[in-house]
């Protein structure tokens, strides 16, 4: 008897867990396929789930929408973005953890206050500011952007990091000699590599996929991916096979680091406060 | 992860050296970090507060001058902008409500062992990924559009007429959108709070006959308590600024039926070029969320402390 209700149990946890699963993975699933259609296949009605599948719309969208542009400009914001930020961010973070003042607490909790300023609060004067100094619709003006807003969230996960570097080793390097720039290049980094790691990726999937600031700072020579899928949104952009074909790349890379860092992803997202 | 280490006091001195030089070290090092946020915090606020005070049109370059608070009167007597409040009180709410409603009871059902249960938990997660542009396309079009979106193929299928729910519902259509981005990151929170529970304490109430009802309202749920509040106010700071779904979709409208604070700011900056108005507008943002970031920052130092 209580075997057969474990049994029952497992089988409904089983059966709701999948249907759960695949209703909400559904539409990325759908826009996938779509990809592979051709327009009539896209839009006929009712839907084919079965079709001949073709490379047509992902030629489209590579020979006719300059999708390398976009892409490079997604690339290059969000690496140098988050090079940027890593480069300023691992001294602080250094300090914070290894040197602590008086201050330091407080001054982490400022930072994180910083993040939280609504991006429209100050949008009129980062345009008008971006636009007096020839930044709008530029890469330096994202990638300065995305720098400042990231910052919080890197120097906070870089000290929950270094945090679990153990002393005793940091100390060990110093009593045989080393310099501050050592202790930090060649015994701190190599230890804390998988933390750095996590806090760039981080990083990056924020950067790939922050749409107020590029739609609204970019418009053609700098617009990364988030701007140009916006393109597609007038109605004339009715095209569903290469628009499915466009957001698919668009996606692609960052939802494979997103599964392979989840866990990380937890620990910058809440700064820390669930573990 | 080491909690010994992470609870190590924070006024500990690892490194040796003179007190003074490691201070001056130490301040040098976060001076960089320090002086940009403070400059990227400070000076567009202070902007957007000069501004709220003048009277500034990018296109009517006669009106300048001293405003006093008439951006603010306009703005706080202004229909449009209480219903863009309204619009941003429903989007976030609703958000929160379906993200940390379901989120829990997936996080629990996720947490139970079964066939596939990793890739499951993949496949759940995985809207959160998506930039979005894409989510908000990806629904107006290839699955809520009237004729040719997949769900009106299914509601054909079983014999009802498709809807055009971004016209006739357009803040309901948003807040589900929405939902399904920010309901897998409630589900990745709770999820890994719940990992964390003690396996031996739900073994102990089931021994006592607690029911799996009980075990949940006397068990998971106070434990996640903390976790909830963290998910309810991180989504609150992004979901205030929710504006490429409403750009993409519907523009703000049918009218202002689907503008948020984000998109009345927006279209009174860039579309009808009152600069004064619109930073009324992005003061009030800043207001709005400050109140919540004072509960968040809390949350996080008693955090830093245990």
């Amino acid at each position: 008897m209580a075997r057969t209700r474990t049994r029952l149990r497992q089988g409904v946890v089983t059966i709701l867990g999948w249907a759960i699963a695949l209703w909400m993975f559904f539409p990325i699933l759908w826009m996938f396929l779509t990809g592979f259609k051709n327009e009539p296949d896209a839009i006929s009605t009712p839907p084919h789930l079965f079709f001949s599948p073709t490379l047509s719309s992902y030629r489209d969208v590579f020979a006719r929408e300059d999708y390398w542009h976009f892409a490079t400009n997604s690339v290059v914001i969000s690496v140098l973005a988050t090079v940027v930020a890593l480069l300023v961010s691992i001294p602080a973070a250094y300090a914070m953890a290894f040197l602590p003042g008086p201050r330091t607490r407080m001054t982490l909790l400022w930072m994180l206050s910083t993040r939280m300023l609504p991006p429209v609060g100050v949008l009129v004067p980062i345009y008008l500011l971006a636009r007096a100094t020839g930044l709008l619709d530029s890469r330096t003006g994202l990638i300065v952007i995305y720098m400042l807003t990231n910052l919080p969230i890197t120097v906070w996960m870089l000290y929950t990091f270094f945090r679990e570097v153990p002393v005793p080793i940091l100390e060990a390097g110093r009593m045989d000699g080393a310099t501050r720039w050592q202790e930090v290049t060649q015994v701190l980094m190599p230890l804390a590599l998988p933390g750095i790691a996590s806090t760039g990726l981080l990083s990056l999937i924020l950067c790939w996929n922050e749409t107020f600031w590029s739609l609204n700072l970019t418009s053609s020579i700098a617009a990364p991916l988030t701007t140009f899928i916006a393109s597609f949104s007038s109605p004339e952009g009715l095209f569903f096979a290469k628009l499915s074909a466009a957001s698919t790349l668009a996606v692609a890379p960052i939802m494979v680091f997103g599964w392979a860092s989840q866990k990380q992803l937890v620990r910058g997202l809440t700064f820390g406060a669930v573990k | 992860m080491d909690k010994v280490a992470i609870r190590a006091p924070l006024t500990a001195s690892p490194a040796g050296g003179g007190a003074r030089g490691r201070g001056l070290q130490g301040f040098l090092l976060q001076s960089p970090a320090i002086m940009l946020l403070l400059v990227w915090s400070v000076v567009p606020l202070l902007m957007t507060l000069w501004y709220s005070l003048r009277n500034y049109n990018l296109v009517d370059p006669t009106r300048q001058g001293f405003a006093g608070i008439s951006n603010y009167w306009y703005l706080l007597t202004d229909p449009d902008f209480l219903t863009s409040l309204e619009n941003t009180a429903i989007l976030v709410g609703g958000v929160l409500a379906i993200s940390v409603g379901l989120g829990t009871l997936l996080a629990v059902l996720y947490n139970e062992e079964f066939a596939g249960r990793g890739i499951a938990r993949i496949l759940v997660i995985s809207p959160f990924f998506i930039m979005p542009t894409v989510a908000a396309l990806l629904w107006k079009n290839l699955m809520l559009h009237p004729i040719y979106g997949v769900y009106s193929a299914m509601m054909r299928a079983v014999g009802l007429t498709p809807v055009d729910w971004l016209s006739r519902y357009p803040l309901a259509t948003l807040v589900m959108i929405v939902a399904w981005e920010w309901l897998p990151f409630a589900v990745l929170i709770l999820l890994t709070a719940i990992q964390s529970l003690d396996t031996e304490q739900k073994e102990a109430a089931r021994m006592d006959g607690a029911g799996m009802v009980a075990q949940f309202i006397n068990i998971t749920l106070p434990h996640l308590s903390r976790a909830i509040t963290v998910v309810i106010m991180i989504e609150t700071i992004f979901l205030l600024t929710v504006f490429a779904e409403i750009s993409v979709t519907t523009a703000g409208g049918p009218g202002v039926a689907s503008t948020n604070l984000a998109f009345l700011i927006y279209s009174r900056a860039l579309l009808q070029f009152d600069v004064g108005g619109a930073s009324a507008g992005g003061v009030v943002a800043i207001v709005v969320a400050n109140i919540v970031a004072a509960f968040l920052l809390r949350a996080v130092a008693r955090n830093l402390e245990t």
